[in-house]
């Protein structure tokens, strides 16, 4: 690969870059199960919204001094609380789920204007700024992957089954709500580490885009989840290795590769097909 | 002896009554269809037996250990979920590759089970939801408007399947299905529903009944005489 030999290693052994990668692993692998059913059931709308409301936990976190993953982790739940709230029947939970986390996104960042001092950058937080990685965030986004990684094993078929068909997965004694719950806690949680990766404006495109660009690729779920880790990993080394080499901004930068590798293998399937 | 039953049950939609004291029961190795015109609660009162819908009043009592097989009305599978008929079956519990070929040839689909779900017709993919139902050994088999988007020959096709099954494995079927003329001549049994029962037995005494006429009115009579070989319902037609 031309991209890696053409950093040099000095670079390469620089604790803030490999406190880079670490992070972006850990993020592309709690990505990609959790972006394969974002894609499944058509949750996009729901993942990116939800990771935009996260703003106004961010500040609220900020005001009261304690990490900003907390807040986004809070921002989370409460939003999906508030759907299953106030959806019904005259009003859909995605048009719900437009008014609250859209609201809780400008709320949050009125918020950070109201804070005293420079105490929120608000590009970072909207962008990510994964090369000021700290060994904190490191631990937390490697925690946020041990809870949320376990759950995708166990309960992997149940899931499946609820995301085919709620009935089905009813009459095989399964309860889709609580998959469904599940699911929004793994949302919640990875929105939470994935913000000092990727900001909270792209967190739905690492989620969506490596598992869209996987599909044409692959014949089974697990196959799925496999090539959307492969491709989340690409596009975060990839990315973080041109922006560093361009001085682009980081978090466009890895978005912009997994839009290459989603185009790529888009074509790919076109051209097989023919 | 009756391995399930309603006692009762009233079921709202916030306002909206959609059933309201609805009493039915389905005995051992029975076939008995419900008929009702669309919105006479037919699919809810089919999910309050599976235990997929709450119910506002009463009860339902299942006989223990009752294995139940559910066929939807339909399945929309996105392309988006790559998935193999197999894994389908094996979902979430797995099967093995015998089990997997001996329900997709009991219920006509052998062959399809590395194909891609989203890829099947839609008579193939009933006919794999039929195969689902079946991998838990049912003693009561639940099918919801099993033919719809099927035609006519391809729904008789499948009904002849259902009663032959019944032989087969000896289960009990409860369809739902608004297809009344082919579903009829395999019921023992016929319920009439319109938000209440509005009347029920064998199917020859639900087709002439006042209250199965009024529903449905005499306009199936023609599409009766295709399928069925007793001609006394013209005798009926020409009354109203």
């Amino acid at each position: 690969m031309i991209i890696f030999t053409t950093i040099p290693n000095t670079r390469m052994l620089d604790d803030f870059l490999i406190r880079a990668f670490l992070a972006g692993i850990g993020t592309a692998l709690v990505a990609a199960p959790l972006g394969c059913f974002v894609v499944w059931r058509r949750m996009a709308y729901f993942s990116d919204a939800t990771a935009h409301s996260a703003m106004l936990g961010i500040a609220i976190a900020v005001a009261l001094q304690v990490s900003p993953a907390w807040g986004a982790l809070l921002t989370a739940l409460a939003i999906a609380m508030a759907l299953t709230v106030f959806s019904g029947r005259t009003i859909a939970s995605d048009t719900v789920l437009g008014v609250f986390a859209h609201g809780a996104l400008a709320a949050g960042i009125i918020a950070t204007t109201l804070l005293p001092g420079r105490r929120i950058d608000l590009e970072a937080l909207l962008f990510g700024d994964i090369l000021t990685v700290s060994r904190f965030d490191l631990a937390l986004i490697w925690i946020g992957a041990a809870l949320v990684l376990p759950f995708f094993v166990w309960r992997w078929n149940a899931l499946l089954t609820a995301t085919l068909d709620p009935d089905l997965a009813r009459a095989s004694g399964l309860r889709p709500e609580r998959e469904q719950m599940g699911l929004t806690f793994a949302l919640a949680v990875v929105i939470a580490i994935s913000i000092e990766v990727i900001g909270v404006l792209l967190i739905g495109a690492l989620l969506v885009i490596p598992a869209a660009a996987a599909r044409p690729l692959v014949k089974t779920p697990e196959q799925m989840v496999l090539g959307a880790f492969a491709i989340g990993l690409v596009s975060i080394v990839g990315g973080l290795q041109i922006a560093a080499i361009q001085n682009f901004p980081a978090g466009p930068t890895i978005v912009c590769t997994a839009l290459i590798c989603f185009i790529l293998t888009a074509l790919m399937a076109r051209l097989s097909q023919k | 002896m009756s391995i399930i039953a309603a006692e009762n049950i009233t079921i709202r939609h916030g306002a909206r009554i959609v059933l309201k004291d609805v009493s039915m029961s389905i005995s051992e190795r029975e076939i008995v269809t419900i008929v009702g015109p669309n919105g006479s609660g037919k699919t809810t009162l089919l999910r309050a037996l599976i235990g997929s819908q709450p119910l506002t009043q009463g009860s339902i009592r299942r006989a223990s250990n009752l294995r139940t097989g559910y066929v939807p009305q339909g399945l929309h599978v996105d392309p988006a979920l790559p998935i193999t008929v197999a894994r389908f079956l094996s979902l979430p519990r797995r099967h093995d590759a015998g089990t997997i070929k001996e329900v997709l040839s009991q219920s006509g689909a052998d062959g399809l089970q590395n194909r891609a779900l989203s890829e099947l017709s839609g008579g193939q993919l009933q006919r794999v939801l039929l195969a689902r139902a079946l991998l838990g050994r049912p003693q009561l088999l639940l099918l919801d408007e099993p033919t719809t988007g099927l035609d006519q020959p391809g729904s008789a096709a499948f009904y002849r399947r259902i009663e032959s099954l019944r032989q087969e494995i000896g289960c009990a079927v409860l369809l739902v299905s608004h297809e009344l003329h082919v579903v009829m001549s395999a019921s023992d049994r016929v319920i009439c529903l319109n938000g209440h029962v509005c009347c029920e037995g064998q199917p020859d005494a639900v087709a002439s009944a006042p209250e199965y006429r009024a529903l449905f009115g005499s306009g199936t009579g023609g599409a009766l005489a295709l399928y069925r070989h007793d001609h006394d319902h013209f005798h009926d037609h020409s009354q109203h």
